[in-house]
């Protein structure tokens, strides 16, 4: 079952996940996906593992435009409530 | 054996029926979808458990993107993720191109390329996750060769061909492969009337079975072909050789 999205649970899920794809280096909401090397596959996977997690869909329209770790945290957030 | 199953669109007859059975025996269970024949699948399906396997009749039109939604959720809760997806539901509706309706022409493409299209898209991402996947896209001879009477489904299965290819280069990095099969003249319902006068321009001198096919969908969804990605493998006693 989806678990309830605050941003503590989104962010934690986000980092946990980007560093499971192998994200490079340190994860922070600052952090930029090209800093972290994680490619558009990866942010395919972050979004599955997001949908699991929160029952929050991203389509690729929603997500091409995000360019650091925290704009994508922020979106599932949003998208939750 | 990993934890999820098969799904095979269009199982309840010919190709699809045959690919079902290959792929239990590979110790898969397997998903027999099927539109309108329900006896069919039903009869597949006890035939996979009669033999030991495991198999389940699934109803669903391809062609609605819900009801497609709602058949993978089903079968990730009852047998797992789709691990290995046979897009093999297809359709012809045969006419010379000026003459092709509309209806003809949507029906086909929709069956035969844009159904694999939106079932691929949902199985990707479980497989990606699991770090395993096969797809397998039946197509045809029919598209890369040309077929009179046939410019709708030569178009779909062009089309599954070049979709093969990209989806295939864009998830190779995560143990998916994606691959599809071209039989040429395979008697089924399907090819019904379509033979007669053909045989002698295949080199075989025979139609091919839906088994003859069926066991090289096996070999792509199978570990042996873990490094086969983005290829089609023609299957026609060598009509297209």
């Amino acid at each position: 079952m989806p678990v309830q999205a605050t941003a503590e649970s989104v962010e934690q899920v986000i980092f946990d996940g980007l560093k499971e794809l192998g994200a490079e280096g340190e994860v922070a909401r600052g952090s930029t996906f090209e800093e972290l090397d994680v490619d558009s596959l990866d942010l395919v996977e972050l979004a599955q593992i997001v949908e699991d997690e929160f029952g929050v869909e991203l389509q690729g329209e929603d997500v091409k435009d995000l360019r650091t770790v925290g704009e994508v945290i922020d979106l599932v957030v949003a998208r939750s409530q | 054996m990993r934890e999820g199953c098969a799904l095979v669109t269009g199982g309840a007859r010919g190709i699809g029926a045959a690919t079902a059975a290959a792929l239990a025996s590979d110790g898969w269970p397997v998903a027999i979808n099927y539109r309108s024949d329900a006896d069919g699948a039903e009869a597949v399906a006890q035939a996979i458990r009669d033999a030991g396997g495991r198999a389940e009749p699934i109803q669903a039109d391809v062609r609605d993107p819900a009801a497609v939604g709602a058949l993978f959720k089903g079968l990730e809760e009852r047998l797992g993720p789709v691990l290995v997806l046979v897009n093999n539901a297809g359709v012809r509706a045969d006419g010379l191109a000026p003459q092709l309706g509309d209806d003809e022409w949507e029906r086909v493409l929709e069956t035969n390329l844009s159904a694999a299209f939106r079932a691929t898209r949902r199985a990707l991402k479980p497989m990606l996750r699991a770090r395993f996947g096969r797809v397998v896209n039946i197509a045809s001879v029919v598209g890369p060769r040309a077929n009179a009477g046939q410019a709708n489904y030569a178009a779909s299965k062009a089309g599954l061909i070049g979709f093969t290819k990209t989806v295939a280069v864009e998830v190779a990095r995560r143990g998916v492969t994606v691959n599809a099969v071209a039989p040429g003249f395979v008697e089924t319902q399907l090819t019904d009337g379509v033979g007669n006068g053909l045989l002698d321009s295949i080199p075989a001198r025979r139609p091919g079975t839906p088994e003859e096919i069926a066991s090289c969908v096996r070999f792509l969804a199978s570990d042996a072909a873990s490094y086969v990605t983005g290829t089609t493998l023609t299957v026609d006693g060598g009509l297209s050789a």
